[in-house]
């Protein structure tokens, strides 16, 4: 168990380090010199040459790299050209919008789908797990963005029981700030609960073929009972991976719905910085859901340990 | 005791028989020729010309004369919708043909060979797969300019490790079956049984990854449409539309009601299609979503 922990570990880091060069590649082929656009168009070209100094933009490259990734180990993220702040600042700030969003959303997902899919397993081949599955069949194929507007024209054009978007601020108090964020979450979570309730379901139903699900029939434990204690727990592993990809689908969804909605998240952040050229922004944001995508795949994978005492013991 | 058959040995005549009684595969079947068949309608006919702005028509809700409506510049949606159908099929098909014609080799080669190449194959596979496909698309199509050759490219290359890993998969379950053992004692190289024993066998897989990442590239496309960095105006593009009709939700709600039931009835329908080739194929390896 050590060894594979440790060998997990050590891919993880690996993985890390090759995503942060091919980040910092890429941008640096990014067309758009960041002292030009800082200064403007009536700079003088020695204007600009000073600033490339100032910056760091005329080191050679692998010095820069490693100014860059060294400075990222010790969150110095460095300065955003078009904010003239902190990047570590600005995502701190950022993060406070775009972080409950996705947790609210994985939370709703959850919550709706290991139900549904217990539901459906329970009564496979009858018409309430035709009609649930029906329903997850239609919420896969939803694009998240296009709920999102029609979610707006329900509850907010319509019924005006929540903003159409903005946010307020936590400042303004828990309330108010979660209820922005309260439809967000919803269009991110709802594709992504029908995913996971047609995984859910199919891994109980192959659980339920299982012998010892049988034999605990048999002893006279309620199905009920059967459902949530022997086959639920073993069909944990295909659901904790997808719950674990999920996660980065729901960074990379908050892009779209932080757009959707006006929300100033990490998403909104990056996609303006993309636009604007704002290379150490971008750098820094990138390598940050990047680095969560690899940490949550490594905590899912040490969670199938938790989940499955077989896998403990097994060298 | 279920005795093993692969594709070939079953008739033509009976696999179309259980296709037509499988009713996802009836259902998928029907809602993609539809929208086939509506793209390609569009280039002999469509109700109104797209690129023609008629003002004095703007933001009309459905009627008689516009069934889905008209926009802020007075065009057609029906007309728009039908149209932006090309897009989404020409961007996804391609997309997902450089995901296929890249991956699939570099998975069946990987599984060939084994050993340092396999490993090596799938670091870099894993390497990909830590980066949001959607953040990368953004970060690729705002790079080298927005337009629907720089979202095909962008689209494809996050297809390219889905299609390897699954053709790496399949082609290792193939490698240790007898037939190939027989083929190899006739004197086949390792390349040749790939093309004419592993990878016949792993078609039926490769179809339904197809069809699901036809569906997910469809997605894919709307979203950075949507976000501006898809095809340009005037071409119309399903996920342009809803971007226009954001900010005009409260006077022109349809503007993206039916867009956007285009974009859901396309992948559902995909999705249908991938259910039932995967039921009538290989009823045991259930695809799990």
């Amino acid at each position: 168990m050590t060894a594979y922990l440790l060998k997990r570990l050590a891919t993880a880091i690996a993985t890390l380090v090759l995503a942060s060069m091919v980040v910092f590649a890429v941008l640096e082929v990014l067309p758009g010199d960041p002292a030009r656009l800082m200064l403007g168009m009536n700079a003088g070209a020695d204007q600009v040459e000073l600033l490339r100094d100032q910056m760091g933009l005329n080191a050679p490259l692998p010095w820069r790299y490693l100014h860059w990734a060294g400075g990222l180990l010790s969150l110095d993220f460095g300065r955003s050209y078009t904010y003239s702040v902190p990047v570590l600042d600005l995502v701190r700030e950022r993060l406070a919008v775009s972080l409950p969003l996705a947790l609210i959303a994985l939370a709703l997902s959850t919550i709706i789908a290991i139900p549904v899919g217990l539901f459906s397993a329970g009564r496979r081949g009858q018409a309430g797990d035709t009609l649930a599955m029906g329903v997850a069949q239609l919420g896969v194929a939803i694009p998240n963005f296009w709920f999102a507007l029609m979610l707006i024209y329900v509850f907010a054009v319509w019924l005006r029981l929540v903003p159409a978007g903005g946010f307020p601020g936590w400042s303004a108090g828990v309330w108010p700030a979660l209820k922005s964020l309260l439809l967000p979450a919803v269009a991110l979570a709802l594709p992504q609960a029908a995913i996971l309730a047609r995984v859910t379901r199919s891994a109980l139903v192959e659980v339920l073929n299982e012998d010892y699900i049988r034999t605990a029939r048999a002893k006279g434990l309620p199905y009920r009972a059967v459902l949530w204690r022997h086959a639920l727990r073993n069909a944990m592993i295909p659901v904790l991976t997808i719950l674990g990809l999920q996660f980065a689908f729901l960074l990379a969804g908050t892009i779209i719905i932080e757009n959707v909605f006006y929300l100033p998240g990490l998403g909104r952040l990056v996609f303006q910085a993309i636009t604007q050229r704002d290379l150490i922004v971008v750098e820094s944001v990138v390598m940050l859901l990047v680095a969560a995508v690899i940490a949550v795949n490594l905590i899912v994978d040490l969670s199938y340990a938790i989940v499955d005492p077989r896998l403990r013991s097994r060298q | 005791m279920t005795l093993h058959m692969d594709i070939s040995e079953e008739t033509l005549g009976g696999i179309l028989a259980k296709a037509f009684r499988n009713s996802a595969f009836v259902a998928g079947f029907a809602i993609t020729m539809l929208i086939l068949a509506m793209a390609i309608v569009s280039y002999f006919w469509t109700p109104y010309d797209v690129t023609k702005l008629v003002i004095a028509d703007k933001t009309q809700a459905p009627s008689l004369a516009h069934w889905f409506g008209t926009d802020h510049f007075g065009r057609d949606i029906l007309s728009m919708t039908m149209v932006g159908a090309r897009n989404s099929i020409a961007v996804a098909l391609v997309a997902v043909g450089i995901g296929m014609g890249i991956g699939v080799p570099l998975g069946a080669f990987a599984a060939a060979r084994g050993g340092l190449v396999d490993e090596a194959l799938m670091r870099i596979n894993d390497l990909v797969f830590a980066f949001p496909a959607l953040l990368s698309a953004i970060m690729i199509t705002a790079t080298f300019g927005p337009g629907a050759v720089n979202a095909i490219i962008a689209i494809g290359i996050f297809n390219i490790p889905v299609f390897a890993r699954v053709a790496r998969a399949g082609a290792l379950a193939i490698w240790p079956r007898e037939f190939i053992l027989a083929a190899r004692a006739a004197g086949k190289n390792s390349t040749q049984i790939t093309v004419e024993h592993v990878l016949p066998n792993i078609a039926t897989l490769l179809l339904v990854q197809g069809t699901i990442q036809f569906a997910l590239a469809i997605l894919a496309e709307a979203g950075l449409s949507y976000l501006g960095l898809g095809a340009q105006p005037p071409m119309p593009s399903w996920g342009r539309m809803l971007f226009d009709a954001q900010t005009r939700m409260v006077v022109a709600p349809w503007m993206a009601i039916f867009p956007g039931m285009a974009i859901v009835i396309t992948v559902l329908g995909l999705n249908l299609l991938g259910d039932g080739i995967a039921d009538i194929l290989d009823p045991k390896s259930r695809r799990r979503r």
